[in-house]
Parts: C-alpha cells; structure tokens; sequence
C-alpha cells in the first residue's frame, strides 16, 4: 500500500541542517496496523508526513499503491490526500465548526453534495458513538470525543490509508485503549490500513501486527509486533520493551534477565522446574501478561544468582525449552 | 429622533447635530466597509507569502510588506494632501465627503491588511495542517478554514479598524466635507461656540462606544471556542 525507498529528510537549522529522517525504507502492506515506535525526536512525525507528502523527502522515494507521489501535480497530489487520512495528537479540529460540519468539511473540498455529505457525517458521527454529539463544538467536547470526531472526519472521505500521529498521547489511559479499539474496529470493518505513530509499546502491543522501531532517525528494527516483543535485537527495541526504568531493575548490583512465554508455556511450571532442575533459587522482580495479537505472552524479570555455574546452567536450560531471554542491561 | 435632538438643543441645531452624526457615520462605515474589502486579500497575501505561510513567497511578501509599511509611516494628514490628485482622477473631485473617504480607504488598507494579517496568524497551525492533509486546496483553505477560524479575531480587528477611522473623520475639515468632527472644530475652533464642540464630542464617545462594543458583543458571541456558548 505505502512503500518508502530509502527515504531522507534533511531540515535546515541556523549553522547547519538536522538530518530528522535517515534512509528509511518500510513497506506497509494492504490491511495492516502498522506501528512506527520510537521515542520523541526519533524521527516519527516527520516519517509520516512524508508518506502523505506533507514533508518533501530530500530524497527517496515514496509510493503510494505504486505511484511515486513526488510525481504527482499538486492537484493529483491533493485528490491523492483524500484516500490517505491522518488524525493527530491536538485533534486539529476546526473548533468554529460543530462536530457534523466538521466531519462535512473532507466532502465539501471535495464536492460531495451537501445533503449527501450531511447524512453520511450523520453515519459516521454514530459510528464513532458520538450520533448524540452532532451540534457540540470542539471546546464542548472532552479529549477522546475530539478524537473520535477526528476519525469520523477521517472516514469521511472513504481513505484507503489512516495515518495516525501519536493519536492518543493526549488521552488518559481508559480512552487510549477505547480509541485504540476503534481504529481497530475500522481496520477490520471497513479494510482501512492504518499507520500508527507512537512512544508507547503499549500501543503497539494493543493494535499493531507489524512494527518498525526508529532510533534517531533510522530504523533499527522492524517486522511482526510478536517477534520483537518476543526477542527484541536492537538497544533501542529493548529500552522500548524492557521495563527498564522500572526501579527494580536500576538498583540491583545482580543480573536481570526477562524471560518471555508464548501462550503454551504459560501454562508450564517454567520456574518451578527451572530452580528443581538447575538446582538453585532465582526471584521473581517482576512479571506481566500481555495481549499481543489475540495471543496471551507472559514476561517475566528474574534476578539470577551470583555463581557463574548456576547462571550458565539456567540458560542452558532456557535454551532447551526455546524460551526467549535476554539479560536487562544494567548500565542504562 | 430629529423632535430629540431639537427638544435639546433647540432652534435648528437639532437637525445640525443630526446630519453631523449620520454624515459621521457614513463616512467612517463606508471607508471601512472598503479598505475590508481590499484589506482582506492584502491581508491573506502578506500571511499567504510569509515564510511558513500557505504560499511562500519572500519577494512578494517583501514587496508588499515595503509599500504597506510606506503608506502607514506618512502621517495622514501629509498622505491626504499627497493624494489629492490620485483622488481628482479617482473619484472626480479633491474635496467633499467622498474624495475623504478615498483618503480615508488609503490610509486604512495597509492597517487593516496588517490587522488581517495577525488575526490569521493566531489559527492553529495544527488546523491548517490537517485541511492541508485532507487535501484543502489554497483557496479552500482560506476561505473555509483561515478567515472562519480567525472571525472572533478579525471582529475585534474590525471594532478597532472603524474606531480608529472614526478618529480620523474631523480631519474632512480640511476638505470640505461634513460629520461630527468637522462640526466640533468649525465652531469650537472658529466660531467660539465651546458648548457645539462639546455636544460633538459627546456624540462622537457615543459612537465609538456603539462600534466597539457593538462588535466586541459580536465576536464574543460568534466565536465557539469559548466555554458558555
């Protein structure tokens, strides 16, 4: 659907230029929830705007459905941002327009007749559980129903691609995860892929199948949400995923390691067997269970003994039962 | 109203104060109503052309910028007497009502073009961000973004547009023309008759106060951005 061919975006600063995207190249198939992750400054803002040509890519190329869209006149370029939607962090709605007129506006630039675009606004206004809402004003609306205008103003112009631009970083956790569901809900239901932009792993676990990892301006990692969540290779994949701030982990002078299940091991007696087979005791700093994909996955911190046997024998034992592992580090 | 007037004022000084206050008042509405219609689009330029406006333009925005900042740096009562040939061409005549509101309209565009400018400059740029995502083109994006989103804005611009217009109306003495101001200084200048300045004066507090409030209500209440509308 959007492939970026080694994209570049160079901003000039006072005495010099900021290389703010560096040759990145993703495909982002039909159908997919795609996660850009990565942390503020990463890059992640500017990656998106690229892929709709509200920034130019220095260089690089970026196709949309396999039109290079920098080949595109500015009027093809416009009729092409009515099939690639964005939302974003401050909603950006027009806030002299009510909730309806504001979903009415993508079909008024594009000459959609007025009582076929207000009836349409009408559906997707309900849609978005907001059919009580229509003549409200964005200052009378809270956080998540601004977004949820925002999306229907998004759908309003039936796009193939939803960009979404760190579109629940405002929102408290609760709207986070029923906003999330309802971007998930259009993936599923009307077949819109979706690009999500975000600083937290928690968004991608909710959502995302697929995720790209940038790190100053690169991408240092990507492929399926499940692979990396399960064995992050890249430092700035595991800074995202470990729960290394966590003041557990910072303080201990011993090793950490966080150990992963799939859903079928969870149901072994992992750690029990480990400390009767190994023959020696391991503490559990921490554990959770997450919902990747449909898929329970449970990860857990274990702070491992201080003898070197021991610790080469709990690994060994790790490795035969094929469950993923990696030591937090301890310096970061 | 005329029996209101003359019930005060008596004789046929009523009716005097009457025409003064209408011809006020069409001079100063008029003039306004005018360098709007030709201050908005200088005022969409000047932002359009802006570096990190929706058409940049440096040497247009420049060029523009340079002849609005000339027109407001003369004084105008200097600007009126330097115009007043441009005027014999354009409307016919260098004195009167209307040659004053050409004056007027000369002096008023490049302040109300600048005026315009900083109200657009005050809508969000995550807006306009957005329309442009969706795909507004340049026209779209003034008319059913910019200038709709910056109405309270350009309102207040608005009230302090014709107040500053109706300040500068007792200048049409200098050219014949009628109105308030030219009352308060024909006779309280010329004719030694304080009492005539004062009641001008007077009508003149209560006109500004009309504009301004007047359109300040207007733009309080149109603007949906507040809480309690």
């Amino acid at each position: 659907m959007i492939e970026l061919q080694n994209v570049c975006k160079t901003f000039p600063v006072s005495g010099g230029s900021v290389e703010a995207v560096k040759d990145v190249s993703l495909k982002i198939e039909k159908g997919d929830i795609f996660g850009i992750i990565g942390l503020s400054g990463a890059g992640k803002s500017t990656l998106v705007r690229c892929m709709n040509l509200l920034e130019r890519p220095t260089s690089g190329k970026v196709l949309f459905r396999g039109v290079d869209m920098a080949s595109l006149s500015k009027k093809e370029l416009l009729e092409k941002r009515h099939s690639i939607s964005m939302i974003f962090q401050s909603f950006n709605l027009l806030e002299q327009r009510t909730a309806l007129k504001n979903v009415c506006y993508p079909m008024e630039i594009t000459g959609v007749p007025k009582k076929e675009a207000v009836a349409k606004a009408k559906q997707l206004l309900e849609l978005v559980d907001l059919g009580d809402r229509l003549g409200s004003y964005p200052s009378q609306l809270s956080g998540g129903q601004k977004q949820r205008v925002a999306i229907a103003r998004a759908l309003a112009t039936d796009p193939e691609v939803l960009l979404c631009d760190e579109a629940t970083s405002a929102l408290d956790p609760k709207t986070t995860r029923s906003i999330l569901q309802l971007l998930q809900d259009i993936n599923r239901d009307m077949g819109v892929t979706i690009v999500v932009i975000t600083h937290e792993m928690k968004v991608v676990e909710q959502i995302c199948n697929k995720v790209a990892v940038l790190d100053n301006g690169s991408v240092v990692e990507t492929g399926p949400v499940k692979d990396i969540f399960l064995s992050p290779k890249s430092q700035m994949a595991k800074t995202l995923i470990l729960p290394q701030n966590n003041e557990i982990t910072k303080n201990m002078s011993q090793r950490i390691i966080r150990i992963v299940f799939d859903g079928q091991e969870s149901s072994e007696p992992v750690i029990s067997s480990l400390s009767l087979e190994c023959h020696t005791a391991v503490s559990i700093m921490g554990a959770d269970t997450k919902n990747i994909g449909g898929k329970a996955y449970g990860e857990m911190l274990l702070q491992l003994p201080d003898d070197e046997v021991s610790v080469s024998r709990i690994f060994k034992y790790l490795e035969d039962r094929k469950i993923g592992f990696e030591e937090v580090s301890e310096d970061e | 109203m005329s029996e209101f007037f003359t019930s005060i004022f008596g004789g046929g000084m009523g009716s005097m104060y009457l025409e003064a206050f209408i011809t006020t008042i069409k001079i100063t509405v008029i003039s306004t109503a005018i360098s709007y219609v030709v201050g908005i689009p200088l005022g969409v330029l000047l932002y359009g052309t802006s570096s990190g406006g929706i058409f940049p333009n440096k040497v247009l925005n420049s060029v523009i910028g340079f002849i609005v900042n000339m027109i407001r740096s003369i004084p105008f009562i200097i600007l009126l007497v330097m115009i007043q040939p441009i005027s014999k061409i354009v409307i016919g005549t260098k004195i009167g009502d209307d040659a004053f509101i050409f004056y007027l309209v000369v002096a008023a565009i490049p302040f109300v073009a600048r005026m315009v400018e900083s109200s657009l400059k005050e809508v969000d740029a995550g807006v306009i961000e957005a329309a442009n995502a969706m795909g507004s083109n340049n026209f779209q994006l003034i008319t059913k973004v910019l200038i709709p989103e910056a109405k309270p804005s350009l309102l207040v611009g608005g009230a302090i547009a014709l107040t500053t217009i109706l300040g500068y109306t007792p200048m049409t003495y200098l050219v014949a023309g009628g109105g308030l101001g030219q009352l308060a200084i024909q006779y309280g200048l010329y004719r030694f008759q304080p009492k005539v300045m004062y009641v001008s004066s007077i009508l003149l507090i209560i006109l500004v106060q009309i504009f301004q409030e007047g359109l300040s209500f207007l733009a309080k209440k149109l603007d949906k951005r507040a809480k309690n509308s």
